[in-house]
């Protein structure tokens, strides 16, 4: 086993996991529930990345921001029709997850409708797959792409979090709700700009991930739900490095297991993971104690 | 007119009627306590002006703007400030982030930083742990740096909720000359507190809650004689 080789495998697809599990956090963060239609955005944002490079013929780089925003802007509807009715009634957070299962079967349906269910895939010449020469291990250059555009995501979500004002008024309403708008914070707009984010990182993670497996179906979504979720428990539910970190520690392990024949059982190491996390550190590997919530 | 007047507020938590028609006023430069019992409206009165609650009836009006109803957010943004009970600084955030964040509704970034400069100059406690979290900070200083916060928003009338709650005597004076200080600068307070006796020295008016409705007012140094409210108050 060509180990330097496994660990490139883990990074790079380390980099789709961490931006796609963000969007789970973000949400956690600041709302306290898991929004399970996040997988079904993703599934979107590769769509919309794909019909904007076949039916367009955008480059890979302009479908990538175009995709984001098309995501970010379900996310938004999602909010509208799938939370925010809920949270005005003062719903439990049970009904809220609910509701976001409901989103997600719908969302997954609209897509068959559109795309039907056989495979798409981007079309030849549209995305560079030649490795590149000269290296100790392969890579391609789509890979160093998706290592690319996710590590600036990041770096450009954590930037505005911490410094700028929209960032810190999203940390007070993560804190206390009343609270903050008491300090002057619109909550409600902070909710909105809070699923956009998460929905445009999901669309981002959506189109990279259809670039490096080049096989998209409105249930592709399913492929990464749970891993998202194994990565935020990992990480701590709701924290912003912690996803970061948890995306590429599922990442190696997946990488790993296939490595050493065990493709099988792949999902199997996965998951056996998450249930070990729960068992023995429920706060998550980077996360403080005592969070309660739903 | 009146800075702020209150007029016939209802409020209720589902059946139970917490408020049965408050009425009372703050006149620009004055500070007035609202004193009573536990459970007797006070905080409910000022979380139904804010707008952290919807009141089923009644009227607000601040500046002569009828503001009945509206969004806590948007009210903090007229300068109409409240300091809830219990603190509540922001705990992950660092002393200095939790007053930056005072100043969310302003746009002026140097008056900002003057701001800042002066509330530590003010409170050199807070100048001394501007970097630590708030949540490490002990209960006085938490409650200095939630005023400190609101003074970030430059309140046109500054709402403090039940400010001395769970502080020891000490403290509780140091509060209160912080309050004074406030009130030297001529920023009007409606001030909440079960310490009758001290709001009421502090104060130029005050009003008494009973059950949901007003059942005293006057000039504080008059409250401060009457025989019914010396035995079920200040005894």
């Amino acid at each position: 086993m060509n180990i330097t080789q496994q660990v490139v495998n883990a990074i790079w697809l380390g980099g789709v996991y961490s931006l796609f599990a963000l969007g789970y956090a973000l949400v956690f963060s600041i709302l306290g529930v898991l929004n399970l239609a996040h997988s079904a955005v993703f599934m979107w944002g590769a769509f919309i990345g794909l019909v904007m490079v076949t039916q367009f013929s955008f480059s890979v780089w302009l479908a990538i921001p175009v995709a984001m925003l098309g995501a970010g802007l379900i996310g938004v509807l999602l909010d509208a029709v799938a939370f925010a009715p809920l949270r005005r009634r003062n719903a439990p957070r049970i009904a809220q997850l609910i509701s976001s299962i409901g989103a997600a079967i719908l969302l997954v349906n609209i897509a068959q409708l559109i795309f039907g269910t056989q495979p798409e895939r981007f079309p030849l010449g549209s995305i560079p797959t030649d490795t590149i020469e000269g290296l100790p291990f392969r890579i391609t250059p789509i890979q160093i792409i998706i290592l690319l555009v996710s590590v600036a995501l990041m770096a450009l979500l954590q930037y505005m979090v911490i410094r700028t004002r929209a960032g810190q008024a999203m940390r007070a309403v993560a804190f206390n709700q009343r609270v903050a708008s008491l300090l002057g914070v619109n909550v409600s707009g902070i909710f909105r700009m809070t699923f956009f984010l998460a929905g445009a990182l999901a669309g981002a993670a959506g189109v990279l991930y259809g670039l490096a497996y080049n096989s998209m179906t409105p249930f592709m979504g399913d492929q990464v739900a749970l891993k998202g979720l194994t990565v935020i428990v990992l990480g701590g539910m709701g924290n912003i490095q912690g996803a970061v970190v948890g995306g590429f520690v599922v990442a190696a392990l997946e990488v790993f297991s296939i490595a050493n024949g065990g493709s099988n059982y792949r999902d199997a190491f996965v998951f056996t993971l998450l249930f070990l996390i729960l068992l023995f550190r429920p706060q998550g590997l980077v996360g403080q104690k005592e969070h309660t919530r739903a | 007119m009146a800075l702020l007047e209150v007029s016939n507020l209802h409020t209720s938590y589902g059946a139970i009627k917490a408020l049965r028609g408050i009425t009372f006023q703050v006149e620009r430069g004055q500070v007035v306590s609202l004193i009573g019992a536990n459970g007797a409206g006070k905080s409910t009165t000022l979380n139904s002006i804010s707008g952290l609650l919807k009141p089923s009836s009644g009227k607000v009006l601040f500046n002569g703007r009828d503001i009945t109803g509206w969004r806590a957010d948007r009210v903090t943004g007229l300068g109409l400030v409240q300091v809830p009970e219990g603190r509540l600084v922001i705990a992950n955030m660092s002393v200095e982030e939790n007053l930056w964040m005072g100043a969310y509704p302003r746009k002026d970034r140097a008056g900002i930083q003057a701001d800042l400069n002066d509330i530590f100059a003010r409170f050199p406690r807070l100048a001394e742990r501007r970097t630590q979290k708030a949540g490490s900070l002990s209960g006085g200083e938490q409650q200095m740096l939630a005023v400190g916060r609101a003074l970030m928003v430059q309140p046109t009338l500054l709402m403090l909720d039940e400010p001395s709650m769970g502080l020891a005597p000490l403290l509780v004076n140091e509060i209160f000359h912080i309050i004074a200080e406030i009130k030297d600068r001529g920023i009007p307070i409606l001030l909440v507190e079960q310490n009758a006796r001290k709001a009421l020295q502090i104060a130029d008016y005050g009003y008494v809650i009973e059950r949901g409705t007003i059942a005293y007012e006057g000039p504080a140094e008059q409250l401060q004689q009457n025989p019914k409210i010396i035995s079920a108050y200040l005894g």
